[in-house]
Order: C-alpha cells, then sequence, then structure tokens
C-alpha cells in the first residue's frame, strides 16, 4: 500500500490562476462598492456637511500616499518583468522597495488617524456626538470605515508580497511559475486603485 | 501516468492519504471527499433546523403559550432561519453535489483550486460554530430574524455578534466555492465537451457561481457594518446618528433576492438531469433551458425591492421592482414547460428520483405562482407579513430546493456510495414527506389570506383549525423524512452493490465506477461529434 499514498497530481495552470485572481478581485470591487453606494447616497443627502468635514483632512498628506502608492504599483509591475527575465536579484529588490511603500503608507495613516483621535474624532465619540451635525458624523464614520477597510487591504496585500518574496529567493516562484507574482502584483493594483477614488472622495471633493 | 493507476485501484471513500480516519477526511483536498463532508454538515444542521422548526408548530398548536414564551419563540425562529438559509439551503446542491460531480460531469480529474475547495469546506464549519456560539454563549440567543434588520440588530441585547460573523463566514465560504467552480468550467472541460454539450447540472452551477461571486460581497460588508455599528457605532444605519435603516434593507436585499436563485437554480439544474435519464429522452429546449438559467441569474439580481413594498420607497421604483419580479417568473415557466415536454412521448420510468422529481414541479408551480401574488403591489401590501409569505417561501425553497436536494440525493447515491437504497422504503418516504408538506404549508396560504401575521408566537382563536391542521402536517413530515434518512444511512452501507449506470444515464458520471476512483478517470475522456449528454435513443 505504500506506494498507493496520495498520489493527486499537482496540477499547475497559471491561466486558471489568473481568471480566479481576476474573479476574485470583481468580489473585492462589489465589496467597496457597496461603499461607495453609500457613501454616494449619504454625501447626496448631507452635501453641505461633508464639505465642512472634508476640511478637516489634510489633502497634503493624502497626496503624498497617493505618489507613494502610485510608485509602488509601479515596483511591483517592475518585479514582474525582472522575473521574466531572470533577474532575481532585482525581483527580491523591487518587490522589497513595494513593501517598504506599503509600510510607509501604513505609518502615514497612522499619524492620520491619531490625530484625529487626539481631536476626539472617532466613531461614537462625545465629541463628535455633542458637537457634529448628523452629516459630519457619517462622514467621519464612512472615512474610518473606508479607509480603515482599505489599510486591511495593504496589509493583506504586504503579507502577500512578504509571502512571495520568501518564495521567489526560495527558488519556488521562477520565471515559468510566475503567476503567484503576478497575482500578488494584480491584487496590489486593486488595493491601490480603490485608493485613487478613496483619495479624491474625502479629501478633495469640496 | 503510472501514479493515476496506482492511484485509482482504490475508490475515493477507500484510498489512504497522507492521514488516516477521520483526518484523512477533513484534510482531503479530493472535490468528492469533500462533497460529502458538506453532505453531513448539512444533514447535521439541517436536522437541527427541522427540530425548530418542529417546535414552531408546536407553539402554534393553539393560542396563546403552548410551549415557549414569546422571546423563545422569537429566538427560535430567527435560529431556525440562520440555519436553513446560510447553513443548508445557500450551500446546498453546488456544495455537495456540485463539489461531487462537477468535475466528473466536464470529465476533470478535480476542481482547478483543490486546497482552496477545502478551506471553504472549513470556512463553512468555522461559520456554523460561530453562529452555534451565538445560541449557547452569551447575553441571549439572536432575536432579529435571519434578515438582522436595523436599527434593532444594533439595539438588540442578544448576543449577535457571534451569528453575524459567522453568517460572514459563511458568504465567504460560499464565494471561494463559486470562484473555484467558474475557473473549473473555464479550464477543466474536456476535449471535445463544447459549451453547448455540458450537462444542465453544470450550466445551473456556472449561473449560480455568477450570483455567489457577485452578489454575496455585497451581505458580507453589509453585516461587516452592522457588526461595526454594534461596536463602534459609526451611525451608517443608525437613524439617531443620521443613518439610514431603509439603505441596510436595500443592501441586504441585494444579495439576498439573487440568494433565492442561488438556492433554486442548482435545484432546477438537477431536476433537468433527473427528467431526461427516467424518460429516456433528450431533454426538450436544451438551449432554451440555458437562456432561462443565464436571464435568471442576470434578472434575479435586479429585482430585490419586491421584500420592501412597505418599507417606504418611491412609486416609481415600486412598478420597476415589481415589472422585473413578473419578468423573472418568465424564465422558471419556461423550465418547467421544458421539463414537462420532455416526459411527453418519452418511455418513462417510474424510480424514487422521478416522483420526487414530478412532486417537485408541482410544489414550485404552487411556490411559483403564490410569488406572483406578492410581486403584485395591491396584493403585497394586503399579504405582506403574513402567514401567506411564510407559505409562498417554505414551497420554493424548501419545496423547490428540499425537494430537488431529495431527489438528487436518490439519484446519485448509487454512484457516491456504490450501493442502491431500499426502494420501496424510499418510495414510502417520499410519499408520507410529500402528504406531510402538503399539510404543512397550503393552511398557511389561507391563514395569511384571512390576515393571520408572521412571526408572533400567538394567534387569535378564528385561526385555531388551519393551525392546527399545518402543525398535524408537520409530524407527518418528519415521519417521512426520519424513513428517508434511516433508509439512506442503511443503505450506504448495508445495501445492495450498485451498477455503473443503474438508471441509463448518459452523463460522464456513469461511465466511471460506482463509487468512482480517486481521480475519477484513467485516462481524461474525449467527446465525439455525436455524444451528447442527453443522447437517448
Amino acid at each position: 500500500m505504500e506506494q498507493a499514498k496520495h498520489v493527486v497530481h499537482d496540477h499547475y495552470d497559471a491561466e486558471a490562476s489568473k481568471i480566479g485572481m481576476w474573479l476574485f478581485i470583481f468580489t473585492e470591487l462589489l465589496l467597496f462598492g457597496v461603499l461607495f453606494v453609500i457613501y454616494a447616497v449619504y454625501r447626496y443627502i448631507n452635501h453641505e456637511a461633508f464639505h465642512l468635514a472634508a476640511e478637516e483632512l489634510d489633502s497634503f498628506v493624502g497626496a503624498v500616499n497617493t505618489v507613494i502608492l502610485l510608485v509602488s504599483s509601479m515596483t511591483i509591475a517592475m518585479s514582474t518583468t525582472s522575473l521574466q527575465k531572470k533577474n532575481k536579484a532585482l525581483t527580491l529588490a523591487l518587490a522589497g522597495i513595494t513593501l517598504i511603500l506599503g509600510v510607509v503608507f501604513l505609518v502615514n495613516k497612522y499619524f492620520e488617524w491619531g490625530a484625529k483621535f487626539d481631536h476626539g474624532i472617532f466613531p461614537g465619540s462625545e465629541y463628535l456626538i455633542e458637537n457634529l451635525s448628523q452629516g459630519e458624523i457619517l462622514f467621519f464614520g464612512l472615512y474610518f470605515i473606508m479607509t480603515g477597510l482599505h489599510a486591511l487591504h495593504i496589509i493583506i496585500g504586504l503579507v502577500l508580497i512578504a509571502v512571495v518574496m520568501r518564495k521567489v529567493y526560495t527558488g519556488k516562484v521562477h520565471a515559468e511559475r510566475a503567476a503567484l507574482l503576478e497575482n500578488s502584483g494584480l491584487y496590489w493594483h486593486l488595493v491601490d486603485i480603490i485608493w485613487i477614488f478613496l483619495f479624491p472622495l474625502f479629501y478633495l471633493i469640496h | 501516468m503510472n501514479s493515476t493507476s496506482v492511484a485509482n485501484e482504490a475508490n475515493y471513500l477507500k484510498y489512504k492519504g497522507k492521514y488516516k480516519g477521520l483526518l484523512g477526511w477533513i484534510f482531503s483536498t479530493d472535490h468528492k471527499r469533500i462533497g460529502l463532508l458538506y453532505l453531513y454538515s448539512m444533514a447535521i444542521m439541517f436536522s437541527v433546523g427541522v427540530l425548530l422548526g418542529l417546535a414552531m408548530k408546536l407553539e402554534l398548536l393553539a393560542p396563546g403559550k403552548t410551549i415557549m414564551e414569546a422571546q423563545t419563540y422569537n429566538a427560535t425562529f430567527t435560529v431556525h432561519g440562520v440555519i436553513m438559509i446560510f447553513m443548508v439551503v445557500v450551500p446546498g446542491l453546488p456544495a455537495v453535489f456540485g463539489n461531487f460531480l462537477l468535475p466528473i460531469m466536464i470529465g476533470a480529474k478535480d476542481v482547478a483550486f483543490p486546497k482552496l475547495n477545502l478551506l471553504s469546506w472549513w470556512f463553512y464549519v468555522a461559520g456554523v460554530f460561530l453562529v452555534l456560539s451565538a445560541i449557547l454563549f452569551g447575553s441571549g440567543t439572536p432575536d432579529t430574524g435571519w434578515t438582522f434588520y436595523a436599527p434593532y440588530s444594533f439595539k438588540s441585547g442578544t448576543n449577535l455578534l457571534p451569528a453575524i460573523f459567522g453568517a460572514f463566514i459563511l458568504g465567504f465560504s460560499s464565494i471561494l466555492t463559486g470562484l473555484n467552480f467558474l475557473v473549473t468550467i473555464h479550464r477543466l472541460r474536456c476535449p471535445g465537451l463544447k459549451w453547448t454539450k455540458l450537462p444542465l447540472f453544470v450550466w445551473t452551477l456556472y449561473g449560480t457561481a455568477w450570483i455567489q461571486l457577485l452578489a454575496t460581497p455585497v451581505v458580507g460588508i453589509t453585516l461587516v457594518l452592522v457588526a461595526l455599528e454594534r461596536i463602534f457605532g459609526v451611525g451608517v444605519f443608525d437613524p439617531a446618528l443620521g443613518g439610514d435603516p431603509i439603505l441596510y434593507q436595500h443592501l441586504f436585499w441585494i444579495y439576498s433576492h439573487p440568494a433565492v436563485y442561488i438556492m433554486i437554480l442548482p435545484a432546477m439544474g438537477a431536476i433537468s438531469e433527473i427528467i431526461p435519464t427516467f424518460s429516456q429522452k433528450h431533454i426538450f429546449g436544451y438551449k432554451a433551458i440555458i437562456a432561462s438559467t443565464m436571464a435568471i441569474a442576470f434578472v434575479g439580481y435586479l429585482v430585490w425591492g419586491h421584500h420592501m413594498f412597505t418599507a417606504g420607497m418611491s412609486g416609481t421604483a415600486q412598478y420597476y421592482f415589481s415589472l422585473l419580479t413578473f419578468l423573472v417568473a418568465i424564465p422558471s415557466a419556461i423550465k418547467v414547460f421544458n421539463w414537462i415536454s420532455t416526459m411527453y412521448k418519452g418511455s418513462i420510468n417510474i424510480q424514487t428520483p422521478f416522483y420526487w422529481a414530478v412532486s417537485f414541479i408541482f410544489v414550485f408551480m404552487i411556490g411559483g405562482l403564490s410569488g406572483l401574488v406578492l410581486g403584485a403591489l395591491a396584493a403585497n401590501i394586503y399579504v405582506h407579513d403574513t402567514a401567506f409569505v411564510v407559505a409562498h417561501f417554505h414551497y420554493i425553497v424548501f419545496g423547490g430546493t428540499g425537494f430537488a436536494f431529495f431527489a438528487a440525493i436518490h439519484y446519485w447515491f448509487p454512484k457516491i456510495f456504490g450501493r442502491m437504497y431500499d426502494k420501496t422504503w424510499a418510495n414510502t418516504g417520499w410519499l408520507i414527506f410529500f402528504i406531510g408538506f402538503v399539510t404543512l404549508y397550503s393552511p398557511m396560504f389561507y391563514l395569511g389570506m384571512m390576515g393571520m401575521p408572521r412571526r408572533y408566537y400567538d394567534y387569535l382563536q378564528e385561526f385555531h383549525g388551519g393551525n392546527i391542521l399545518s402543525t398535524i402536517g408537520s409530524w407527518i413530515l418528519v415521519t417521512g423524512f426520519v424513513i428517508i434518512i434511516v433508509n439512506l444511512v442503511r443503505s450506504a452501507s448495508k445495501g445492495p452493490k450498485a451498477e455503473m449506470n443503474p438508471w441509463h444515464g448518459k452523463t460522464l458520471e456513469w461511465t466511471v465506477p460506482s463509487p468512482p476512483p480517486l481521480e475519477n478517470f484513467d485516462e481524461i475522456p474525449v467527446i465525439e461529434e455525436n455524444d451528447g449528454p442527453y443522447n437517448y435513443k
């Protein structure tokens, strides 16, 4: 019976993985899509309060974070190309830069949120409920939910990239088996594009 | 090729992998074992749900308090709903029969992502335990109904958080299964198996998978928002903070109405396999069934508002949702027409699965037509939130999906376990179950029309007669259910060995041994130009 042990074939299909990743991205878009719908509805009802509340946010920090994410999207794409060109060191370096940029984004976010908390602006706070209008409460509620959920996705993306880097390093992911890196890149682009919409909605529209 | 033949010496029930015993099952990535894992978990949850339903019917045997207080009754219908919807009928046929049969029906060795498939089952189990923990621990069993309507879902003092997170994780399990099936159907069809040669069960799984993928995230994030509302008070659905509870209802039904089609489409697919086999005739209108499947999947996405006609909505929106609701009935009717026409002039072989299939058509038609009553604006206002609604969706969800599930288990049982059940007991069980079902739910149409509201543990004296009849029906139904289960469980180990193709079906699963070997096929089959899933003489 020894040979009969578990011999199911390891089936590798890069195309299938890619389709799977795209389908997963659809679900993510719908997840955020719901939040965008909620934002649209409440902005329509409370447009003045939303305008007022948006003044609180620092569009400079937001812009810096946008640039950071855009650059990180470029580096992860370059990392994929380097893997196809069989340059392992460059692949790892570029993926590493992506990782660092992602962390910098989170650090910025941390200070942004921290500043809000210092001003007493967080869901359910006394300051919020006593001093601000309902529209402003909704704005900040949505701000924390949407940027929070986005930050969670950044963290997932970072873990994913770290895992792929390890696999590139050990040689499990290479030019002929690049699907995992390509798909992590796709996921990172998704995280990026969601931020591209979050940034103007919260920081820029007046 | 060498390793395959070694693997295929043992069938999937017997082969030994890395682990032994129970671990060999719960860590197996074989699609057939995962299908059975779902079957057993669902059978347990379904039995729990049935017992809760039985308790509710017993409470309604007489007006006033019979066996439980109002609060207990609220908790009972909530848990009954959550279990039956999220753990039984939504995963239902795709998780059990989809997992078991999809790869075999398309001539593949497994699904596209076997590990992800196992992960789905683990998510399912995690979701089940989370929900159950809400019942057993904390400050009282959830009492909001399975819909978790805002604002009560974050005002209720009961232990709702685990239930909400449980439902969220169950949704995740559903998304991953859908994703897996979509990729499998796109990538792993065997040579020659064109889209126009796919068995209809595969087509319905395909439509279902799209709904699972595109609708479930909506309810997922909505449930997360309710949880955040409970924990932090973010205000999104809280009218006190400017939020809108009606928006919750919209978002909830954007998923939960398509979810009804997640439940019923694979059921229709199973019926579309069974009827041609037992009529020994090509399915009537193969392409019409495919088109109606995809039409249901698409239009079903746009009718959610008919759950909210009395909740406050503009007149324009009401007309729009009512019209689309009527439209979605057309493809369902097309299918009924096709099934009946398939039987016409066929050489019908009356067996247990066929009984279940024809009784499915019967109850599905009653359920569907009563749905039109609810889809009409004026009638909806009249019977909204009455027992009529309960009767309608039990006719569809239990009568539709439930009957199709029993049809499917009796149809594929010899393939899954390699043994045949006792046909006399199976038929007896079906008859008693069917009589019980009709006795249980038909009076509720009448009671609803007379004005008996749903979700109450009490009722006026004049509704007594109908309720007695309904409660007696629940006892008959459970008797039938016990007979069916005992017969199947006994036969799975003690029944006579089944042939490879006991019903003379034409789809690919009947070309492999019963039970199938580990990787299904020694060599991947090739479909010739003249082959087809329903090519009977």
